[in-house]
Parts: structure tokens; sequence; C-alpha cells
């Protein structure tokens, strides 16, 4: 029953990606950092259970803009973001906005696997304690089995939960972490470069976890890949210069793209 | 055409050749020279630790022997409590003449004729004036002492003792010098006897401030030290790391922060003595709080160790890498559960090394504490932190201006229990650092 629902997604996905609902809407985005502007006025939007993937040369604002969707640009003192995000129709930049229960619904996984130096468990557990999603002992370790089974490190890890975390492998580190993201049941996560720091065959594991999350859940993923971008992703955008280029499917994207650009740097002509 | 050629080979390999060989031997040579030069200073420095704790050594580890003289004492109610009044007040237990007694025992020991006083009187010179306290305390804890004989082990006299020790010249002229040909000849009997005999210097450990060396300790110092230590650990850690985590990771970088973080790094280099000049004219003129209290003291050193520990906090929460505030961050903790969950505890062995450190460096202090009136002749043991008191460094101080050859053993003791107690806090610290560190 419930694989064949989310084979039904998927395929309905794939078919009549322009009427998928939009998740989060980002119009007339731009970041400054001090005097320096990053984002040009980008409107982007992000569609619900797709990954998105944004490419583009060094530099060119595509993680920038990824932050700006859970306001982890906040944390930089210089940092300025102008124009208007939504969240299910809710300003995520509103005054009223607790920036706390965002990040809970809008989780984020880094470029460099960044696990606690902790248990596996605790790694874990940490989002969920600090969110109070849990009330048991019993809770949690149902949360720790479900997310470490949804980031395909259950098997790898149950026997040794209570290990540290910083003593596993990369691949499995950058599992753990999405776990971590998972365990607070976000809508949407946000990966920035995931792969950059793992080894093609790690690489493939979290590839193939990407394309299973997304039965769930609305993913973001900035990559300098682009057999990843067209590996995983259903939607592309390509920005340059602090500008969006591009938006399109993913399959137009990389066979007949609209910009010249685009076509450009797909084909590796600058970048 | 061969020849130019042939020319042109010759001049293309041989310069090239030359030019790498004379590089490569000068980058050796100089690679040589640096390592000896850092040979060299390592050597210099551990020769001058080497002579540094040998003449500490050499000097100081007879000060944990001190001669005693154990004398069979008759505590003759005749002498304590002629008039047997101690019924009724028991106070004149606490004046009797006690030296009395010693100096009976002496006579019956030695066999001198008690009609030649000035005989009479070398003896008695032989055994500490600190004898009267003791035999008061001991029939004041147990008056039914009083009429029976008993064997009690009396400290000998400083120069006595010196003299045990093998610390006196001895061919100097009679009259010139501190034992006498009389003594010396009654010492080499007792020693015979087994009455005379060194022993471990517990009172090294226990007595407090006296005039005779052998009845001079560092435990009433030690106990102002430990006092001044608990209240600079219990300000100056929490004040320096709060400070340290709302300058690091709260305060706003502007130029009034660049000021502070200027001051602070300044406030770490002032001279000790004017953090003394300051708790004179805060604690102590303004405040109005006792003169010579360990409160004082221990504030004083909490001001000059915060720098330390700040600068110390700072550095440690600095090294915790951002990767794992980002992680805290984008799970949605707040900024302060990011800190207190993730960053202090990582640098905590950071924060605890320069807590010991500081302390360490607090501990050792003197010129600070001299200008509040720490330098004083402290005989009792400080009740409270309110109470007149003294330090493990500012007893040195006072031991090292004594004329008596015992002294100069006592100061140089003294120095070896600090350095122990140095050494096993930065060895703590150090253990801590191994211990608790975590590489990313």
């Amino acid at each position: 029953m419930n694989m064949m629902s989310e084979a039904a997604v998927e395929k309905a996905l794939d078919q009549k990606m322009n009427t998928v609902p939009f998740k989060m809407i980002g119009k007339d985005v731009s970041v400054y950092y001090g005097e320096k502007r990053a984002l040009f006025d980008v409107n982007l939007n992000v569609r619900e259970n797709t990954v998105t993937a944004l490419i583009g040369p060094s530099g060119c604002g595509k993680s920038t803009f990824l932050r700006t969707l859970n306001r982890m640009n906040d944390t930089i003192d210089s940092c300025r973001v102008t124009g208007k995000i939504t969240l299910d129709e809710g300003d995520i930049y509103d005054p009223s906005i607790d920036v706390v229960e965002l990040r809970a619904r809008v989780g984020m996984v880094f470029q460099k696997p960044n696990p606690f130096p902790k248990s596996i468990y605790e790694n874990v557990t940490y989002g969920p304690k600090i969110h109070g999603l849990a009330r048991t002992k019993a809770e949690l370790d149902q949360i720790v089995e479900s997310s470490l089974q949804k980031a395909g490190l259950w098997n790898e890890v149950k026997d040794r939960l209570h290990e540290s975390g910083t003593g596993l492998s990369g691949g499995q580190q950058q599992r753990l972490c999405i776990a971590r993201a998972v365990a607070v049941s976000p809508e949407v996560i946000l990966m920035d470069e995931p792969c950059s720091a793992l080894d093609p065959i790690a690489t493939a594991k979290v590839e193939e976890l990407i394309h299973e999350l997304r039965t769930n859940y609305t993913i973001v993923i900035v990559t300098h890949s682009m057999q990843q971008a067209a590996r995983v992703s259903q939607r592309t955008a390509m920005f340059h210069l602090g500008n969006l280029v591009e938006e399109n499917d993913t399959d137009k994207m990389f066979t007949n793209p609209d910009d010249q650009r685009t076509q450009d740097y797909i084909m590796g002509r600058f970048g | 055409m061969t020849d130019m050629t042939s020319s042109v080979q010759s001049t293309f390999v041989r310069p090239a050749q030359a030019r790498r060989d004379i590089g490569i031997k000068k980058r050796y040579a100089a690679e040589r020279r640096f390592k000896a030069y850092g040979l060299a200073a390592i050597l210099i420095g551990l020769f001058f630790l080497f002579v540094l704790l040998w003449t500490v050594v050499s000097k100081g580890y007879t000060a944990f022997q001190q001669t005693a003289i154990t004398l069979p004492i008759e505590f003759s109610e005749q002498i304590i409590d002629p008039k047997n009044e101690r019924g009724a007040n028991p106070a004149k237990l606490m004046t009797a003449n006690y030296p009395f007694l010693v100096r009976d025992a002496l006579i019956k020991a030695l066999g001198i004729d008690p009609a030649n006083k000035p005989l009479v009187k070398q003896a008695t010179d032989m055994v500490s004036a600190s004898a009267r306290t003791q035999l008061r305390d001991l029939v004041v804890a147990n008056p039914a002492i009083i009429g029976t004989t008993a064997n009690v082990s009396l400290l000998a006299e400083g120069n006595i003792d010196s003299a045990n020790k093998g610390q006196i010249d001895l061919t100097v002229a009679e009259a010139s010098r501190k034992v006498k040909d009389q003594q010396l000849e009654w010492m080499k009997k007792l020693t015979e006897t087994g009455a005379m005999a060194k022993q471990f210097n517990t009172g090294l450990f226990t007595y407090g401030a006296s005039s005779r060396p052998e009845a001079a300790g560092i435990g009433v110092a030690a106990l102002g030290s430990l006092y001044m230590m608990l209240i600079v650990l219990v300000l100056a850690l929490p004040i320096g790391v709060a400070a340290s985590i709302y300058l690091e990771e709260f305060a706003p970088k502007n130029r009034l922060t660049d000021l502070i973080e200027v001051n602070i790094n300044n406030l770490a280099a002032v001279p000790s003595i004017v953090y003394g000049l300051l708790g004179l004219s805060i604690f102590i003129n303004f405040a109005g709080m006792p003169r010579s209290a360990a409160l004082v003291g221990g504030l004083v050193l909490t001001l000059m160790t915060l720098p330390t520990i700040i600068i110390a906090t700072r550095a440690a929460l600095k090294a915790v890498p951002p990767s794992i505030r980002s992680a805290a961050l984008g799970l949605g903790a707040s900024k302060m559960q990011t800190i207190f969950h993730h960053v202090l505890p990582l640098a905590m062995p950071g924060v605890l090394t320069g807590t010991i450190i500081g302390l360490a460096h607090a501990l050792g202090e003197t010129a600070p504490l001299l200008l509040i009136g720490m330098v004083a002749f402290v005989v009792d043991y400080p009740g409270s932190p309110m109470d007149p008191s003294t330090a493990l460094p500012v007893q040195i101080y006072m031991w090292a201006n004594e004329a008596e050859r015992a002294f100069v053993e006592r100061t140089s003791g003294a120095i070896m229990i600090l350095l122990i107690f140095l050494v096993v806090m930065n060895l703590g610290a150090i253990l801590l650092r191994r211990r608790f560190e975590r590489r990313w």
C-alpha cells in the first residue's frame, strides 16, 4: 500500500513537474555582505517533494541562496537579506517568525560532515530533545531507529549506537548528519554540496538516499557536479554572478537549455 | 657547428649543476645550524633548571628532618601545681612553670650538678623554648599525667639541630660559636643513649610563624594560600568564563569590543604589584575590609588571574570548529543552547588548563600580598578568610630574611614544597588537556 503510493507519487512528480505546488517561494531575493551584493533579485520557487539542484560556478551565490532558506545567514553579522521568502505561504523573514521553529521545519546538511563529537545516539537525539519531540526514552529510541533507517545507516551502526559519531567513515558521518536532520521531522532539507568530501561509493549511497528522501521531504541541493544534479534532481536552477540564469526541469536543462550561459556551463566552456 | 653545439651544451649544463649544488649545501648547512642553536638553547635552559633545583634541594632537603631529644619527664605536682589549685582553677595549669620539668629531666639525664647555674643554663638551652607549650598542652589535655613520669620527645633548639646535621663549622673558636663544646659533648652522649635522634619534621607542615626555627612551619601560611586559591577559583572561573563567552560569542565586533580586548591583553601584562596597590586602595581603604586577610588577598589575586583565564577561554572557544556551531544552529538550537551544549563543553579542557595555570601563577604571587599587609607574623591558623593570615610565598620571603642557619634550610624546604604544589597543578593541567582534548 505504502510502496504503491510512493511509486505513484514519484511517477506523478516525474511526469507533471509543472503542476507540483510550491513549497517555498523566493521573490526578489537579494543578499548583501556589508557593501558587497551577493545575490541580485533572485526569483526561485521550490516545489514540494522535489529535489531542486542549484548549480553554477564557485562564488555565484547558490550557497548564499540556500542559506537564506533557513536563515543561516543570520549568523553572519554583516549579512543583510531583502526580498521575500515564504514557506507554505508564511514569510520566513517576518519579525514574528521564530528562527528556531523555522530551522526545525527547514533542516540543513553541510558540505563537510560535521557530527557532534558525541555518540551516534546523542547526535540523532539532540534535535528531538531541544524541540521537545519525545517525552520518553522509548520514543527517543524509536526516533533514532527510524531516522537512521531513513538515512540508510541503521544496519551499519545499530550495534554501536553509543560509540562516537566522529569514529565513523566520511560517508557514514554524512549519512549520520542526514539522519540528525531527519530526526526533527523537517519539511524541507537543504544540502550544501553534501558529497564534495566523499568518495564515489559514499557519494552513490548519499545520492540514492536523496532519491528515497524525496517522497517525504522537499530537498534543495547545491552541487558542483553536473552528473550529480542530473542524477538526483527533478528541477535545476543555474546561478551566475549572483543572478539566477535559468530554472527548468532537469531533463530539459541538460538537453536543451533556454539560456546560452547554461549551455556553456554544462558543456564545460566556463566555470 | 659541432663546436657551437658542444659549447652551448656545456654552458647550459655546468652552471645549472653548480648552482644547484651550492644551494643545497647552503640549505643543509643552515638547517644544521638552526638545529644546533635550538639544541644549545635547550641545553642552557636545562642547565639553569638543574642548577636551580640542585641549589634548592641540596640546601633544603635537611629541612624535612628535625632533631628531637627524648627525655623521661617527671610531671611533678610540686612544680606544676604546688598548692593543688587545679580543681578550683584549671587556668593554673596554663601558667605553671613547665621549663623546670625539662631542666630537671636534663639534670638527671646528663648528670649535672644542679648548683652549677651556667652549666644548667647551657643544658636547658639545648631544648627548644617551645617545650613549654608542648608540655603544657600535654598536661591540659590529660591532667591525670601529673605525678607520673613519661618519655616526651622534645624539639632540639635550632642551633643544636643545625650542629646535629653537621651544618655548624666546628673549627671556629668556641667563644664565637653558637654551640659550645660542652653541648657538643652532651649531644654525643645523648645520641649514644638514643635520646637524641633525627626524625621526620612534621612540624614544618603544621606549625605557623615562629622566631624559633625549630617551631616554625608553613602550615598557617599554606592554609592562607588555600583560602585565597578557593576565593580565586570561585570568583575568577565563573566571571572569566562568562566574560569570555560574552565577548567571543555575543558581543558585536566594533571599536568598543576591540578596545576591551586590547585592555584585557594589557591587564595580563600589568605588574602584579600594581594589583596590590589597587587592592589596597579599593578593598582596604575604600571598602574597609580587614588588613592581611585572605579575603582581600583572594580578591586581588582574582583580579590578577582574570585576564589569564579570559585569554585562555577565548582561545579555547575560538578553537572549536565553526562547523559544530553550524550543525547545532542548523538543527534549530538557539545561540545559548549551541554554546552551552556544544561549544563550551568542547572548550572546557582549554578553559580548565588556563584556570589551573592562572591559579598556579596566583599561588606563587608575592608582591601584591606585601602591599595588602599579608607579610605578617601569623602564629595561629586563620579560622576564616577574614582573619589575619599569610601565604606560602610570603612565608618564604620572610624566612629568607632570617639570620639563623636553621631558617636557611627551611626557606629552601618551603620552596621545595611550593614547587611541588606548582608542578602538581601544572601536571594536572597537562593531564586534563591530554584526557579531554578532542581532535577533529
